[in-house]
């Protein structure tokens, strides 16, 4: 009792910064799910026959699923009848400058310091191309011009369906397919939007690139896609962010991300996730069903994961690596941060098939409040794959003692010259540790910072420098009023 | 600059201390001697501003405040500093980055201006050479893996690092060699100014070698019994505590 409830009793809410709602003219398919919801979605995009036959095919496949249950996770059982699957702010529908977005729209963008002003970045130290997607569409994207300079493509996924059908035609599906899961099969049907990015053989991208997701409208699922292509000898920096308004519902957001890494080729793909958390009851959040995968697809290649998660009243995400190429790299570096009455399930896959394929796990939880944090992870080594080697670490660190952390870790290896490495450790941010920073003068929000910034070092050293900055502050958001 | 006046504190119902007394000025160093379990942690703890104790009586001044009304941040922004017995390990968080943190916020606290990274790394710089501390200690985690030995040596750097009025060192001779002592000992009486003061709660005299108090104090039941010069310590390395223990018991015995 005594310091360490009163510290719990304390645990409250911290603002959540973007909770905000802009009034926006939004054009909006009817709620429920058939049929004829995703051809008013294929239509509305104009998209090619084969395109809309996909997607009824992954319909088709989604009715035939139930939704899993073995997440370490409780929600009551969602109506899929009663999301929006479709609503796009309303504008004019070919853009040839910023002028000709709605106001309303950019200074939405604009508190959420995500400028969409091409000549303001410019002035600035570094640069990051956006694609800002609200709801279910792409608004805009910058320095499309300066990358196709170098042959990279980075647009939105209905501009790459129109532009560049081939490649799509190609992708599409071909790192996670429709069958895959649940919410990757519901995502398939229904997508609306996302980023495209191609990076030619060869080419290193001079700027990050950045997708920004923004859920605005009530009611509505986000279930945008990601794909993203290097070809050979090619790399990639990559960075996505999300928030939503903060309401009483839950809202749905299952996104799929793709990843193709081609031979020699490197990708680089980081994430701050932010959408809202939900109230310090557990009322409304969002709930995050995410399926991110990538493909070391050539010899050599390799891809890094490196994730921030703060919010999301459920995250329920896995992103993995399948190393297909021989030599080809692995990597997942996760920060999850659970506070109040949010629950997190989310881990890595990593599945090695070529030879002298290498893996790296490594995962750092913390939980707080009533918060329920665990790290799922399946590293799985195939008969034909020889000299493999993973290293795996999952750390938990816990405030107060009512909130849980969990590790299910699997290992499955057909082949004994493998060599998989795993660590787990428990703690427990002490009384002490906080009192002995209060005694040299920090205050108590400070010293959490201090603690559980160090302890997520590792991570956060993986991240982009100003996303590294933002995360900082985020973990410190994340828990401020944590403590009393 | 300390003063504490008929201080009663209890833990769980269980009194510690009942009733100390001690006045504390400028450029004095006292020491506080006792058996096990006498209270003296306790009394470095309280000063401190550790939760877990009730005070159930008495008041305790700092430069004229109440020091009893303060949250244990604020204890150490306005100038005490308490070196641990026991420096808890914090994982992944240099001690630049944890001493950087402390003196600003110290310094904003004081309405002073906050240093930038070279003002700081100088003055860093400064103090490792003054306590003679080795630079490979600040840029590892702090005290994580640290030794005994190593952790009071950074706990000294630390103090030297944020100046404060009020030192007091809680058994820092606890565990140490004969070496590692005299580089405390050393560093604890280079920062001894006119200014500042310091309480060293100590078991044995051994450290009273090397810094020398102005006065001696043993605590015992809970209560200062007797107070003297630095020859108290020396009277009490000879007989031992069983001879405090049946003094009090006399007087008990008479009154």
């Amino acid at each position: 009792m005594g310091k360490d409830n009163r510290v719990l009793d304390n645990l409250t809410n911290a603002e959540y910064k973007y909770g905000f709602e802009s009034k926006i003219e939004t054009d909006s398919a009817p709620k429920g799910l058939n049929e004829d919801i995703i051809r008013l979605i294929s239509s509305k995009k104009n998209e090619p026959g084969w395109l809309l036959e996909w997607r009824l095919k992954a319909y088709n496949h989604w009715l035939t699923l139930d939704e899993p249950q073995w997440g370490n996770i409780n929600y009551p059982p969602i109506d899929y009848q009663d999301i929006i699957y479709y609503a796009a702010p309303k504008q004019q529908k070919k853009l040839n400058s910023l002028n000709e977005v709605d106001p309303e729209l950019l200074e939405t963008f604009n508190k959420l310091g995500i400028s969409l002003d091409e000549q303001k970045r410019l002035s600035g130290v570094s640069t990051v191309a956006v694609d800002a997607i609200m709801d279910s569409v792409s608004v805009k994207t910058t320095f499309t011009e300066t990358l196709a300079e170098s042959g990279i493509i980075f647009c939105s996924f209905s501009e790459a369906v129109q532009d560049h059908p081939d490649l799509i035609k190609k992708y599409l599906g071909s790192v996670v397919p429709i069958t895959d899961n649940y919410f990757a099969a519901l995502n398939a049907s229904v997508f609306s939007d996302g980023s495209f990015c191609y990076i030619p053989k060869g080419v290193r991208c001079p700027m990050e690139l950045s997708t920004y997701f923004r859920i605005n409208t009530a009611g509505t699922g986000q279930f945008e896609r990601t794909l993203i292509v290097a070809d050979e000898g090619s790399y990639v920096s990559y960075l996505e962010g999300c928030t939503a308004p903060q309401r009483d519902e839950n809202q749905l957001h299952a996104a799929v991300v793709e990843i193709y890494v081609e031979k020699n080729a490197e990708v680089k793909y980081s994430t701050v996730q932010n959408w809202y958390p939900g109230d310090k009851n557990g009322k409304g959040g969002i709930y995050n069903f995410v399926t991110k995968r990538g493909l070391c697809k050539g010899d050599f290649s390799k891809l890094s994961w490196t994730q921030v998660e703060t919010g999301s009243a459920i995250t329920w995400k896995y992103p993995s690596c399948i190393l297909k190429g021989d030599y080809s790299i692995g990597e997942f570096y996760s920060v999850a941060i659970t506070n109040n009455m949010q629950q997190a399930d989310t881990g890595s896959k990593m599945i090695h098939i070529g030879k002298n394929t290498r893996s790296r796990i490594v995962s750092k939880g913390v939980s707080a409040g009533k918060s329920q944090n665990s790290y799922r992870g399946l590293v799985k080594v195939l008969p034909r794959a020889d000299n493999v080697r993973n290293f795996s670490q999952c750390d938990s660190l816990l405030m107060g003692d009512q909130c849980g952390a969990h590790t299910f870790p699997y290992i499955e290896i057909s082949n004994n010259t493998a060599l998989v490495e795993h660590e787990a450790t428990t703690s427990k941010i002490g009384e002490d540790q906080i009192f002995y920073c209060n005694q040299r003068g920090i205050s108590t929000e400070d010293a959490i910072a201090l603690i559980v910034n160090g302890y997520a070092k590792e991570v956060l050293n993986k991240l982009p420098m100003e996303f590294a900055v933002e995360a900082q502050k985020l973990l410190a958001l994340t828990l401020e009023g944590s403590v009393g | 600059m300390l003063k504490i006046n008929n201080l009663h504190v209890s833990i769980d119902d269980k009194p510690i201390l009942n009733g100390i007394n001690l006045t504390v000025n400028k450029g004095e160093v006292h020491a506080i001697m006792g058996p096990n379990g006498s209270g003296k942690s306790t009394l470095a703890s309280i000063l401190a501003g550790k939760e877990e104790y009730t005070i159930t009586k008495g008041t305790v001044t700092f430069e004229d405040k109440d020091l009893l009304a303060l949250n244990p941040e604020d204890r150490a922004r306005e100038g005490i500093f308490l070196a641990f017995q026991y420096p808890v390990e914090i994982p992944g968080v240099t001690s630049t980055n944890f001493l950087r943190t402390a003196l600003n916020q110290i310094r904003q606290y004081k309405g002073v201006g906050q240093l930038d990274a070279v003002q700081f790394l100088k003055l860093m710089k400064e103090k490792m050479r003054l306590v003679e501390i080795d630079q490979s200690l600040i840029s590892r985690p702090l005290n994580e893996g640290f030794s005994g030995g190593e952790k009071k040596k950074n706990e000294i750097f630390q103090m030297a690092m944020l100046e404060p009025k009020l030192a007091i060192l809680d058994e820092t001779d606890s565990g140490l060699d004969i070496d590692a002592l005299k580089v405390v000992a050393n560093g604890v009486n280079k920062l001894k100014s006119k200014e500042n003061a310091t309480i060293v709660i100590t078991h044995y005299q051994r450290l009273l070698d090397y810094i020398i108090p102005d006065f001696v104090h043993v605590l015992y039941n809970g209560q200062i019994v007797m107070s003297g010069d630095k020859n108290l310590a020396y009277e009490l390395e000879q007989k031992g505590y069983d001879w405090i223990k049946e003094d009090v018991a006399a007087q008990e015995k008479t009154s």
